[in-house]
């Protein structure tokens, strides 16, 4: 430790001329027990040295005027690193101790297995073994420290763990040992054998299998370290109209941003100059780049493609989507599915079961056992604990969680926590509602048929003017069209809307109807020749609207909401899971039926109220079904709160993160699938391991007791039992990394 | 003979009673500021009295290098946070009502209780 005065650093909001620098610097100074305090004008920050709490910082920069908060050094980049650090001196530590270990260990073992046998007769051997057995209780010091107070610890707290296990089991053979060297005479001729090899190889064994496993575990983090990799560290901004650089965390609020491209976007804000196209496909999946002009939203940690701009910085810090992300990622990897929970109560009483265990075994043995009862009693306990791991149950869970979660995040798929995990993995119908998820949630002018009049612009010109200023989503399909083309509006009077009919008013002398066959029809203007026309637009989900000039019948505009162009190949997708998908809308019966046939849904309602699609839920659920709810979250939030899984489809990374229990990056559903599938995928996994670690557990306890030895004469080595052990967890972390393999797509 | 098997079958009873049967007291006063420290395989301290109705505020000190000691989680609150080897982590805890509240690490393996009353 340097012997210095603690520092922190404080953002200044609101500084904006070089002459406020004194006033803070003064106003920070005169606090009790600061050193000194410097201000950074370009970065809007101070450097405080001494001891005064940062809320006394704050409190001084508020009655000087301005806004101040602390800088947040812990970056989440920087607890990476540390924690790496962290992790690779204990991985040295561990293979340092097994090498120590290992080098007593197994010469000895090899002494015993081919040489001589480890007895104890003369003196001779009484000598030299005991020379061995201080030595292996420096191994025990060295290399095995870490079990024996960890033991001891948890002792003390009345709890036991894996630690308690390896203490004991090792302990008993080498006090065994000792007895057998220091006085002989207690034990039956036979019984003078010594197994310090034994104590040696396991401490060696076990701390190997915990440096492999720490290595495994490294692994499980990978998708939340590429997100916090996405990270900029630094960021230009505009101050006193110069450029500056600084470093992300020190971007405040309404900051002008500047990004090359080429360069990531630092903070969330809205662009204010320049056009762009920008790669958002670290974030939500969606390969294709983002067209951004002026007041688009821009997200940081996405690339900048191809042009220069400036945005505004509308959330900073903790408050950007990216640094959100992190954190959900972060928590739902460490939430345990249901599943696990099992495992977790089993856990409790684990150590202490298999301490009365091995006592069993070992009056059994010396009651019942074949002489020297009283080396086959110590052998088989010492066996029983060293052979049972508890941490293979304890990692069985939260492994393959870690995993999962993480390559659904790379997906674009952001799941809450285990439990909608698990429940993901077991949706047995899938409702989606249609606008907006399965289709593109933006109605387009398709079709212009005309009838009396004589081109489509001027048709479009009318209709538009008509429809300008009317809130009707069909109505902005229209004005689109005609912007599009660059179509000129004109004055409109005695508009007047009918509801559920359409409107009219008049445009340059001319009386303008527009509106479906009801309207028409009340008018008096005659469809004939063309209803049949109208009807097959219905059919391929268009709604056509009729378009009537001075009484006469003008044109018939088509618009349709356009199918997202994977919604088939992702429900197709869906459907070979096994899931029953189902779908809701409040359109009319026609243009639901159309858009269900061709994405090939066969149940359908139309018509559904946004307050029914809840109880739509409700009714199938009832039937038994595991519901899945797909909606935008907004208007869908009761069905998607009711249903056992709500995903919310987001669009880009404008997303209600904190509302569902699974939230759909990329408005493609194949998104929907792919979570489907990786909740599945980590589900299976989690049964591999739980399976894998029970069965070790229940089948490795007995065997190492000695089960198999009045039959077949097989009693378990310790050392073996060491191994089992320690590669028993290895495999169950290596098990969920291969997770990390899974594609979620279908290529 | 006799006295091995009398001696195995205390120590059946002495493990029973030690880890399962025995209740332990909290000592601690009642307060909104705790630290603990995380050390070879243990919270201390693990069991921790605080007021209902108040923020709490944990401080973990984590000086155990097991990859094990990495993340607390507080699964009733929703809670999991990653603790720096030699560094001090603080945790708020939103003002709890009357009960039991567990903590642990990812593998329950270290075990803490926080009781609210
Ligand atoms: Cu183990």
């Amino acid at each position: 430790m340097k012997n210095k005065e603690p520092s922190q650093q404080l953002i200044i909001e609101g500084a904006g001329c070089a002459s406020c620098v004194g006033k803070i610097e003064s106003a920070i100074q005169s606090t009790a027990g600061v050193v000194s305090a410097e201000m950074n004008f370009a970065d809007r920050t101070v450097m405080v040295s001494g001891t005064a709490h940062a809320n006394e910082l704050i409190k001084a920069v508020e009655s000087a005027g301005y806004n101040a908060k602390l800088l947040d050094n812990a970056k989440a980049d920087q607890i990476l690193d540390e924690k790496e650090a962290a992790d690779w001196e204990y991985y040295k530590k561990l293979l340092r101790d097994t090498f120590i270990a290992l080098s007593l260990g197994i010469p000895l073992m090899i002494y015993g297995l081919f040489i001589g046998e480890m007895t104890v007769v003369t003196t001779t051997e009484r000598i030299s073994w005991l020379i061995v057995g201080i030595a292996t209780l420096g191994v025990m010091y060295f290399s095995g420290k870490h079990f024996y107070v960890g033991a001891w610890n948890s002792f003390k707290n009345h709890s036991a763990n894996m630690d308690t296990l390896i203490a004991v089991g090792t302990g008993t053979a080498w006090i065994y040992s000792m007895v057998v060297v220091l006085s002989p005479d207690v034990l039956p001729f036979l019984a003078r054998h010594v197994y310090f090899e034994a104590t040696a190889m396991i401490i060696g064994l076990i701390n190997l299998g915990l440096a492999l496993e720490l290595k495994a575990r490294g692994k499980t983090s990978q998708a939340i370290k590429r997100l916090i990799g996405l990270q900029a560290k630094t960021a230009i901004v505009i101050r006193d109209n110069k450029e500056v650089e600084i470093g992300i965390e020190q971007v405040l609020e309404n900051d002008v941003v500047k990004v090359k491209p080429g360069q990531k976007v630092p903070v969330d804000g809205e662009v204010v100059d320049g056009h762009t196209a920008i790669d958002e496909s670290m974030l939500t999946g969606e390969p294709i780049p983002v067209e951004k002009n002026v007041s688009d939203q821009v997200v940081a940690g996405t690339l900048n493609k191809s042009g220069l701009i400036l945005f505004r910085a509308t959330r900073v810090g903790k408050d950007t989507a990216l640094a959100q992300i992190i954190n959900m990622v972060k928590k739902a990897q460490n939430s345990k599915p249901p599943i696990g929970r099992l495992a977790d109560s089993i856990s409790a009483y684990f150590v202490p079961a298999v301490m009365i265990i091995s006592v069993l075994s070992a009056l059994a043995w010396l009651n019942f056992g074949p002489e020297p009862a009283i080396a086959f009693a110590t052998v088989s306990a010492t066996t029983v604990l060293i052979i049972a791991c508890p941490c293979a149950l304890g990692l069985a869970t939260p492994m393959s969680v870690m995993v999962g979660v993480g390559k659904a995040a790379e997906a674009g798929v952001l799941i809450r926590n285990g439990e909608a995990l698990q429940t993901a993995s077991k949706v047995t119908a899938m409702i989606l509602d249609k606008t907006g998820t399965i289709t593109e949630g933006a109605p387009k002018v398709t079709d212009i048929v005309l009838a009396n009049a004589t081109d489509e612009k001027s048709v479009l010109q009318l209709a538009a003017s008509l429809e300008n200023g009317s809130e009707h989503p069909l109505a902005e399909a229209i004005l689109e069209s005609a912007a599009l083309k660059k179509i000129e509006l004109l004055k409109i009077q005695s508009f007047k809307a009918i509801t559920g009919q359409g409107v009219k008013a008049r445009c340059e002398g001319k009386s303008l109807l527009f509106g479906n066959a009801k309207l028409m029809a009340e008018e008096d203007v005659d469809l004939t020749g063309f209803t049949g026309r109208a009807q097959s637009l219905a059919k391929e989900a268009k709604t056509p609207m009729y378009f009537a000039v001075d009484g006469e019948l003008a044109a018939i505009i088509a618009v349709a909401d356009p199918i997202k162009h994977d919604s088939i190949s992702a429900i197709k997708r869906l459907q070979a899971n096994g899931i029953k998908v189902i779908m809701l809308t409040g359109d009319n019966r026609e243009t639901a039926a159309a858009v269900a046939l061709k994405v090939g849904i066969s149940e359908f309602y139309a018509e559904v109220l946004p307050e029914d699609k809840a109880s739509k839920v409700k009714e199938l659920q009832n039937l038994g079904e595991i519901v899945g709810m797909t909606g935008d979250g907004i208007n869908d939030a009761p069905a998607l709160a009711l249903a056992d899984v709500g995903f919310a489809i987001g669009t880009g990374t404008d997303v209600a993160i904190e509302s569902a229990d699974v939230t759909l990056m990329r408005g493609s559903l194949h998104g929907l699938a792919d979570a489907i599938a990786v909740s599945k995928a980590t589900l299976r996994n989690i049964k591999q391991n739980l399976f894998g670690a029970f069965i070790y557990n229940i089948a490795g306890i007995p065997v190492a007791a000695g089960v198999l030895y009045p039959v077949f004469g097989i009693l378990l080595s310790p050392v073996i039992a060491g191994a089992a052990m320690a590669f028993s967890s290895l495999t169950v972390v290596s098990n969920a990394n291969r997770l990390r393999l899974f594609k979620s797509r279908e290529s | 003979m006799l006295i091995a098997n009398i001696v195995g079958l205390a120590t059946i009873a002495l493990i029973i009673w030690w880890f399962w049967l025995y209740k332990p007291e909290a000592k601690n006063a009642l307060k909104t500021d705790v630290e603990v420290i995380v050390k070879d395989g243990v919270y201390s301290p693990a069991l921790i009295n605080v007021p209902t109705g108040k923020p709490i505020q944990l401080r973990f000190t984590r000086l155990d290098e097991s990859p094990c000691a990495e993340m607390l989680l507080i699964p009733e609150l929703e809670i999991s946070e990653q603790l720096l080897v030699n560094k001090e982590t603080e945790i708020v805890l939103p003002a709890l009502t009357i009960g039991e509240y567990k903590f642990h690490c990812q593998m329950n393996m270290y075990k803490g209780l926080i009781r609210a009353i």
